[in-house]
Order: C-alpha cells, then structure tokens, then sequence
C-alpha cells in the first residue's frame, strides 16, 4: 500500500501547533522527527513549535497545542508531573516510540526491585566513596518504568525505536489536513515497526 | 442419459470462509483446509508437522450457529460440510489484536534489541492484524534467562508458552528436552534436567525445537543479528503473503 501525503494542506490558517518532549528516552524519537528534511522546509509556514528542543521552552502555551509528541516512558516523579501537564494543553497526544508505548530499554529494569538497583549502583563494594545521590535537583525514580498510556490517556501511538520519518511526516500532514491518521492501514510496512 | 456425476467429478465437501467456499478431505482441520486453499489465517501455536494444541487462540474465528455467533479456534477445529466462518471481518480482527497485545504485556518484549526482530511471527502477525500499540497495563513479569548452554540460550522473557519447542524436541529431536509447568501466571517452559538449566539437558544448536520457535525465546548463540534491517523476512512482506513454514 503506498502512503498517500496531500500536496496542499485543507486549512492553511491558523497554524498547527506542535510541542515536543523527551521523558525517559534518548531523544532518537527527535532525530527521527528531524530526519522529514526537505519536508520541514515545507511546512515552516504551516507549523509552529511550541515546547521542543528547538524553542527550550519548559512550560506549555496557554493557548493549547494540537499535537504533543511524547518521546520515552516514565522513569521518575518529573516524568508524571511533565506528562500530566503536557496532556493537559494537548488537542492530539502522540505516543511516539518504544519507550513511550511500553517502556523500551529503560523498562529492563522493570524486572528488579529499585532498592537492590540503587545499592548495585551506589553503594555496591569497590566503589569510591560509596553514596546515595540526594540532590533536590534529582527526581525519585518510580518503581516501574511505566508507558505514556499508563498514565494518562494517549492518542495516537507512533511505533518503532525510532519511528521511521515518513510515520511522522504522515501524522504531521494529516493532521494539517485535519485528518485523524491511521498509522495501522496508511503507513507502508516498513513504516510502522516494533524495532 | 446417466446425470449422476462421476465419483471424481462429485463436489468436494466444504465449508464457508469469508464467503469464499472451502474445499476439505475428512479428517482436516479448518486452519489445514484454510492452508490448502491459500487463505491466510493468522496463528502462532500451530504448525503443520504437529497435531494442534490449541495455546494461543490467535487463529479465532466466528463459527455461526443456530444459537448464535461462536468463537472457534481453527487449528482444532475439524472441517465439517456446511461450516459458516467469520476470519478477515473487523470485529474477529480486533478481538484478535486484543489477544496479540496480551501475549506483549503478558511477556517482555524488547523488540528494538531482540534478535529475532523482523523474522519474528508474533511481531508479525501484531503487523497483520494493524496494532500499534500494546493497549493494556503491562505486567513486566520477572522472567530468568538461561544462558547455561555453550551454544543455545532461553530467553522466557520472550516464550508465548505454543509449546511448538516441546512438540519439536519430543517428536522430531527426540530428546524431550522442554515441558510447559506451572500455573496462570506462573506457568514457564522447563528444561528436562536435574539442575533445570540448558547446559545439563541434551539440546543442541541444530535442533528443531530451536528452529521452530515462533519468537526469539530459543535461539543459537553467536548468530544474532546476521540480517540486516531491511532484508528480514517481515520488513517489507506481511505475513500473509509470506507464511511462515507453519
Ligand atoms: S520475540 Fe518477537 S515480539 Fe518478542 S521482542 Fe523479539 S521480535 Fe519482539
Ligand atoms: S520457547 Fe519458543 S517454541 Fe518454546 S514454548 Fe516458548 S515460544 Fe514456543
Ligand atoms: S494457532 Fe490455533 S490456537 Fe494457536
């Protein structure tokens, strides 16, 4: 099945606004995103980001935003606090990335208790000076690695680690064309992937 | 003029699929008449060299009957004339990727870094039948890895429990190195030997039991990750165009 992307978007006006974030992942999701190109040219005059790695902006447009892009899982208290902030402001939440949807390579730690993780981390013999880290700057893990879907209610799950580019370029341009896509029939195989 | 066809030319018995009209010799099973006829029908536990099982309940289809629509699983089910099943309809296809995003959050499926990624029938047919997402509260179970063995690992992290590997290694290997013990969520695959690790049963790289696990839960050590992301078998064909040997 070939993916079908509109040449022109239906309402050119008001632009769409975009915020992303990054909770337990590696910012590959972002690269990912990043990696539309030529295609970002295209819609600079339709798209305006709001929180993203491009604007530093921590806190979220009054305003609302139309489609929030969540990279990573939950791996701390600042993860939920971030999430649930962010889905309040967002029309469209997007799930974007194995993290995201289940946790991803953070989740392997999943199977064992946090305190025997910190003790091998910090405290376990041979090591110098032999502390826990207590900075008020650092958020206290949670006992799981959790999905986005977990926490609050998701959208729309983009999968794949990263999402391949053309997953969000169809999401991007769909919903320009306010148009809910559907990642499970419109994208080509080797667009919506587990790995 | 005789007008009794010839005993060749007399109709073959057969049952509805999709409303396409089936053809089957007593003793077939639906998913082994599904098979002959080149339909397509979406299963993880059942493989043609063995007698069905019955485990994974993602080759569930809708059997109309007097009292009403029925689940059924097809690899168990024998052919019968006159059979009227629902497989491809929206409604058995979404109760099916249901059943599939069990089998994910019931295990722990890291398909970024799993070997079997790409070649993999579970991620496969989650592909065929559209999901996108796991759905349900993943349950993260604690599963041990037994990399005992010189040349063959066990990750149960990754088992759907088909029990293809305990089929395998009793009929074709001739070891019955696996067995299936333990209850609901407890239940785990086994290793026949005293010390229940790979290294002190009879298993060996070449088995079949190895080559026919579904998932990447059994695999040859030293071997990961010889194909590379783009030539795997499901990258670009879905499974039902590309049957897996079963
Ligand atoms: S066994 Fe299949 S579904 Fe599980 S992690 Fe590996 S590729 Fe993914
Ligand atoms: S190890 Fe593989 S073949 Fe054996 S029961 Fe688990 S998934 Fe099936
Ligand atoms: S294939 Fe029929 S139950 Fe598994």
């Amino acid at each position: 099945m070939s993916l079908m992307f509109p040449t022109a978007p239906a309402s050119p006006s008001p632009r769409l606004r975009i915020a992303t974030c990054s909770l337990a992942g590696c910012f590959g999701c972002h690269m990912s995103l990043l990696d539309i190109d030529e295609t970002l040219a295209d819609l600079v005059d339709l798209i305006t980001f709001d929180r993203s790695p491009f604007t530093d902006v921590k806190a979220l447009s009054e305003d609302g935003i139309d489609i929030g892009l969540i990279e990573g899982g939950l791996c701390n208290e600042e993860n939920v606090e971030v999430l649930r902030a962010f889905r309040a402001r967002c029309r469209v939440l997007v799930a974007v990335g194995a993290c995201a949807m289940y946790g991803g390579v953070p989740a392997l730690r999943n199977g064992i208790p946090v305190a025997e993780l910190m003790q091998t981390a910090y405290l376990a013999d041979g090591l110098h000076d032999p502390q826990l880290p207590r900075d008020p700057e650092l958020p206290p893990l949670l006992d799981k690695v959790l999905p986005v879907h977990e926490v609050v209610p998701v959208d729309l799950t983009l999968p794949g680690c990263p999402p391949p580019a053309d997953a969000f370029r169809a999401l991007v341009l769909a919903e320009i064309a306010r148009r809910t896509p559907d990642i499970a029939t419109e994208l080509p195989l080797h667009a919506r992937r587990f790995d | 003029m005789n007008t009794q066809p010839h005993p060749a030319e007399a109709a073959a018995a057969t049952f509805v699929l999709d409303g396409r009209s089936i053809p089957f010799t007593p003793g077939q099973t639906v998913m082994q008449a599904a098979t002959a006829a080149g339909v397509y029908v979406p299963h993880l536990c059942h493989h043609a060299e063995f007698e069905p099982v019955g485990n994974c309940k993602v080759c569930s289809m809708q059997l109309d009957t007097s009292a009403g629509p029925r689940m059924v699983t097809a690899c168990t089910l024998p052919a019968r004339e006159g059979l009227v099943l629902h497989s491809e309809t929206p409604a058995v296809q979404h109760d099916r990727q249901r059943l599939v995003q069990m089998l994910f959050v019931e295990g722990n499926h890291h398909c970024p870094f799993c070997e079997k990624s790409g070649a993999c029938h579970l991620q496969a047919v989650a592909y065929h039948v559209g999901m996108v997402d796991t759905h349900f509260v993943h349950a993260y179970p604690p599963q041990s890895v037994d990399a005992s063995h010189p040349d063959v690992w066990l990750d149960r992290n990754r088992c759907i429990l088909c029990e293809l590997c305990v089929r395998a290694s009793r009929e074709i290997d001739g070891k019955n190195v696996f067995a299936v013990g333990g209850r609901g969520a407890h239940t785990t695959l086994l290793v026949n030997s005293a010390s229940g690790l790979l290294k002190d049963s009879a298993v060996a790289a070449t088995d079949r039991a190895l080559s026919i696990c579904p998932v990447g839960a059994l695999m040859p050590k030293r071997q990961g990750f010889a194909m590379p992301i783009g030539a795997r078998p499901y990258d670009h064909a879905d499974i039902a165009e590309r049957p897996a040997d079963t």
